[in-house]
């Protein structure tokens, strides 16, 4: 199957297209199973990937419009592999978790199902333009996912979220029609594939504008601070299902982005960014952490807190060696799936009692057993506990950052603690003591569709926490590839020692 | 050049080149010969005869050679690259308009068989105005389209569509009387109004004293006349109440085709200027078109009414492309015809949309026929209606990979090229702006809850079988506009390349 990739992008869109037929009655079968399907496709290009082979595989080249080099090209390498099965993995859990009694529940599967194609075809895309086009169709559905079922504010949070990542994505645009063009002046012909560009030299500020311009659009779909202010809106007004692909799937398209475009493209303005792009990181990751700290709204809690996870992959990724850079793609997968857990058990809370507030909580343990222990689990999975998935990333991000800065290690570090405080302070609030709230005695503990859910993500938590090898040696080997690759490519000395020092430790 | 009047042989005239515009004349003649002679006819004919006009007028264009830059007609006929292009452009935008008369409701104007002549007279006039370099046969090919272009949308018989007919004219003749002072300083600087001859004579008097000051005020007259004709800021003023007065497929067409033919004209003047490198006159573009684009995405952020709204996101467009003519290279012409004939099918389509649902009297609003309240949930009452309308609002807001993008990011390609990096920033940002008054109406259709007097015999008012295929052409080529646009990049350019510009 050397077409696994068009198939894993379009059989989703196609699906979705159908499933205007489909009895509205039966939508949510209908999708569950399109999405498992999709899974399990994406389950099988792991099987065919070859692990040990760092560059492009199953490549897909069609021109479209040749005149002015846009092609249909795809591929996948080690960096992007996982971060498609994650997303797969999540559209289906979200389906699973749909409530069956959902208003329109056809537009949300025929949403969820485009979304998906979208999401594929980011991670897959070898064409900046193809790129592109998946980039800004994802915001259509996932403004119809807010504004139809969100929470009362629904439009202005959904029309803020939409705006917001257009307006940074069209600077971003100009950055990518720009490159084409120097590279046409550089070769004569007009090209938007990514490995052709990852070829070009750039002179020093050529490369600090479009870093300039490529860091508008990615920076504010991560959310880097101070553009976050979007995210807090949309998960405060968006559904469940909504929250779980924004925090687990959407916000990773911004740091892959940094990784697939501006590291390999623009090596010498990257370094030369580094401090600040550590500076406003590490802000980002201990003033979100601080105003999580703050709110009274669980889910609030849990998307800040995602604010400031996202800041340590930021730093992973300008760590510029193989420790930072393959923690921080170790770590986009661990925050989709631990915040896409942490979601949807704000859901299950949020469905029984219809609010979100810590202070109408307590004592839940008491009460909801195998809810309290699940959601300890991906607690203390998000904060970075050893044997769970969120250790290995954040470990191996703070290792290379630890060479890079000592200080900003340890401010970086010192999120760990904070992220307990608060995560825990949540966990107290809300399920040990007393039941304070009488209307919560009669609670139930979670049902078999919450834990189809929600058992899976456990599992994987543990598994890749215990045993991360099959996933970080692709992205090991991939990330190596990428940085070698930056390295041959950059310009001047200084770019390539702050390169090189990390990567002979390496060796 | 004088032409001996014993010397005339048809091989001068060259009538060939005429062909076009004649059919379209003699066409309408017909149309009213028919009428003469049986009167109460159903519009049906008169659409369909008209269409089939259309065609053979399209054939005739489309078997012209224009490689030669042929010229015709005592030298007044210039058929080249971008001439032949912009009339197949016209036409086609002209064979989608027309079929929309045909309602299931009556309105009153397509009753009368002097729409379709007139409707073909001005068609007529288009062509003139884009096949000639020569500044008279300009002025007349402007005049005679403008002047049917005004009864048109009087006839559409509203009280509102006197006012705009009215307002049209009058900015229409000022325009004229701007055009026209224009024309005069460049004959006195050249003796000629052959734009070739104007260009050489320019730049053989480039170093003389006081000529910048003579050019600054011919090509400042212009642009003033074409920045009215092409509704740029501040002499847009007429638009929004214009396209409010005219029937909606009129002011889909009047956002498209006029809009077209001014730009070819531009293209032939300013471009002249350009490339004798006075270059204020290309600051001056810039300038109008950013601040037509701001301006006006400003304005359409806060209009009530769909058709405003929609008025000023296409005099917004305008300025988009308004940007081409400054630039001034073969990739920014390119731009302005792939952008206007992808714009031509989602913006037609839009305002059919608004057609559709078009009543006789206002029920929703006192003061407006289309106001956002009348869409609100429309998901609920027609999915496939609010679909389709959404598709067309995402693709004018330039989201991908809908058609009017790739006219987006054709011309901000060829804007980085020749250097313009903030101009393409501005465009970009431009173009978010916009985003939010599309989406709002995206928002009402979709996530707001009907009203409720809305329900599907409210919305679908005025629909019939031929305006369905036309949305339904209209939708299908804006969203599989990414398997064509190679094919029509690859014309248009071919088209450009066989153009001199009167150099």
């Amino acid at each position: 199957m050397d077409n696994i990739l068009s198939i894993l992008i379009f059989f989703p869109a196609i699906a979705g297209m159908l499933g205007f037929v489909v009895d509205k009655n039966s939508a949510k079968a209908y999708g569950v199973s399109v999405a498992a399907i999709e899974l399990l496709l994406s389950l099988w290009l792991w099987v065919l990937y070859d692990g040990a082979n760092a560059g492009m595989q199953f490549s897909e080249f069609i021109p479209v419009i040749s005149e002015f080099g846009i092609a249909y090209n795809v591929g996948v390498d080690g960096i992007s592999i996982f971060i498609v099965i994650m997303a797969s993995l999540m559209t289906l859990l979200g389906m699973i978790s749909l409530d069956s009694d959902l208003k329109k529940m056809k537009n949300m599967i025929i949403s969820l199902l485009f979304l998906e194609m979208t999401m594929v075809g980011v991670f897959l895309s070898l064409d900046a333009i193809l790129f592109y086009i998946f980039w800004e169709l994802s915001l259509v559905p996932m403004l119809y996912i807010i504004g139809a079922w969100g929470g009362p504010t629904r439009v202005y949070a959904a029309v803020k979220f939409f705006l917001y990542t257009f307006a940074g994505s069209l600077i971003m645009l100009v950055g990518l029609l720009a490159m084409a063009y120097l590279f046409q002046v550089e070769s004569g012909i007009w090209s938007f594939n990514l490995l052709d560009w990852y070829t070009l030299k750039l002179t020093d500020n050529e490369q600090f504008w479009l870093f300039l311009a490529f860091f508008a659009g990615f920076a504010i779909k991560v959310p880097m601070f101070p553009f976050h202010t979007w995210l807090p809106h949309a998960h405060g007004q968006a559904p469940t299902i909504g929250s779980v692909i924004l925090a687990a799937v959407l916000l990773k398209m911004g740091t892959y982005g940094f990784v697939r475009f501006s590291l390999p493209i623009l090596p010498d303005a990257s370094v030369e960014f580094t401090p600040f792009i550590m500076a406003l990181s590490l802000i980002m990751v201990v003033y979100t952490a601080m105003v999580a700290f703050a709110q009274k709204d669980m889910k609030q809690v849990i998307a800040y807190s995602s604010v400031s996870h996202m800041g340590i992959i930021m730093i992973g990724v300008f760590a510029m060696n193989a420790e930072g850079l393959g923690g921080s793609v170790f770590l986009m997968l661990s925050h989709g799936i631990v915040s896409g857990a942490l979601f949807f058990l704000v859901g299950v809370i949020y469905e029984r009692t219809g609010t979100k507030y810590m202070s109408e909580f307590g004592g839940l343990a008491t009460v909801m057993p195998v809810y309290a222990t699940i959601f300890g689990v991906m607690l203390m999975a998000s904060v970075g506990l050893p044997l769970t998935i969120g250790f290995v990333g954040e470990f191996l991000v703070l290792l290379g950052f630890y060479k890079v800065s000592v200080i900003g290690t340890i401010i970086a570090g010192s999120t760990i603690i904070i992220g307990s405080i608060y995560m825990l302070a949540l966990f107290k609030k809300s399920f040990f003591g007393p039941v304070t709230n009488e209307k919560n005695y009669g609670l139930k503990d979670l049902n078999s569709k919450e834990l189809t859910v929600l058992i899976p993500l456990v599992l994987l938590v543990v598994w890749l926490g215990v045993y991360p090898k099959p996933v970080l040696g692709p992205i090991d080997n991939s990330v190596k590839a990428l940085l070698v690759q930056m390295e041959d490519h950059a310009q001047s000395e200084s770019t390539k020692e702050a390169i090189i020092v990390s990567k002979k430790e390496v060796k | 050049m004088f032409i001996d009047p014993k010397s005339i042989t048809m091989d001068v005239l060259n009538l060939t080149t005429l062909m076009p515009m004649l059919i379209a004349i003699v066409g309408g003649l017909i149309i009213l010969t028919i009428d003469l002679i049986k009167e109460h006819i159903h519009k049906s004919l008169y659409v369909m005869l008209t269409i089939l006009i259309l065609i053979i007028d399209l054939g005739a264009t489309l078997g012209l050679t224009y490689g030669a830059n042929e010229k015709g007609f005592f030298d007044v006929i210039l058929m080249d690259g971008i001439a032949v292009l912009s009339q197949v452009i016209i036409l086609v935008a002209s064979i989608l308009f027309i079929p929309l008369a045909l309602t299931s409701k009556r309105f009153h104007e397509y009753s009368y068989p002097e729409f379709f002549a007139l409707f073909l007279f001005m068609i007529a006039g288009f062509q003139f105005m884009v096949s000639s370099d020569n500044l008279i046969l300009i002025f007349i090919g402007i005049e005679t389209a403008s002047l049917s272009l005004y009864t048109l949308i009087a006839l559409h018989n509203r009280h509102n569509s006197f006012e705009a007919a009215v307002k049209y004219f009058t900015m229409g003749a000022l325009a004229a009387a701007f055009f026209s002072m224009g024309v005069a300083v460049f004959y006195g600087i050249s003796g000629s109004l052959e734009l070739y001859q104007i260009a050489d004579a320019i730049q053989t008097r480039m170093a003389e004293p006081g000529i910048m000051i003579l050019l600054l005020g011919g090509a400042g007259l212009l642009l003033t006349a074409f920045a009215f004709k092409l509704s740029l800021f501040p002499f847009h003023t007429w638009a929004p109440d214009v396209y409010e007065g005219a029937s909606a497929p009129l002011a889909g067409y009047m956002s498209i085709v006029p809009k077209l033919a001014a730009f070819v004209v531009s293209m032939r003047i300013f471009e002249m200027f350009i490339s004798l490198n006075i270059e204020w006159v290309q600051t001056m573009i810039i300038a109008l078109a950013v601040i037509t684009m701001t301006i006006s995405n400003l304005m359409a952020l806060v209009q009530e009414d769909v058709k405003r709204m929609l008025a000023y996101s296409s005099i917004s467009h305008a300025g988009f492309v308004m940007v081409a003519i400054a630039l001034a290279t073969e990739k920014a012409n390119v731009g302005v015809f792939l952008y206007y004939a992808l714009f031509m099918f989602t913006n037609l389509g839009a305002f059919a949309m608004l057609w559709v649902s078009r009543h006789k009297s206002r029920i929703h609003h006192a003061r407006y026929d289309h106001p956002y309240e009348k869409f609100s949930g429309m998901i609920r009452i027609m999915p496939m209606g609010a679909v389709v309308m959404a598709l067309f609002m995402l693709s004018l807001a330039g989201v991908p990979p809908f058609s009017v993008f790739w006219g987006k990011i054709y011309l901000m390609s060829a804007t980085v090229d020749a250097g313009y990096i903030w101009l393409a920033i501005v465009m970009g940002l431009n173009s978010a702006l916009a985003a939010y008054y599309y989406l709002k109406l995206i928002v009402y259709m979709f996530l707001k809850a009907p009203i409720s007097e809305t329900n599907q015999e409210t919305v679908y008012y005025n629909v019939s079988k031929p305006l369905l295929t036309i949305l339904g052409f209209t939708v299908f080529v804006t969203v599989a506009s990414v398997f064509y646009v190679n094919p029509l990049i690859q014309y248009i350019t071919m088209m450009v390349k066989a153009t001199n510009f009167g150099m």
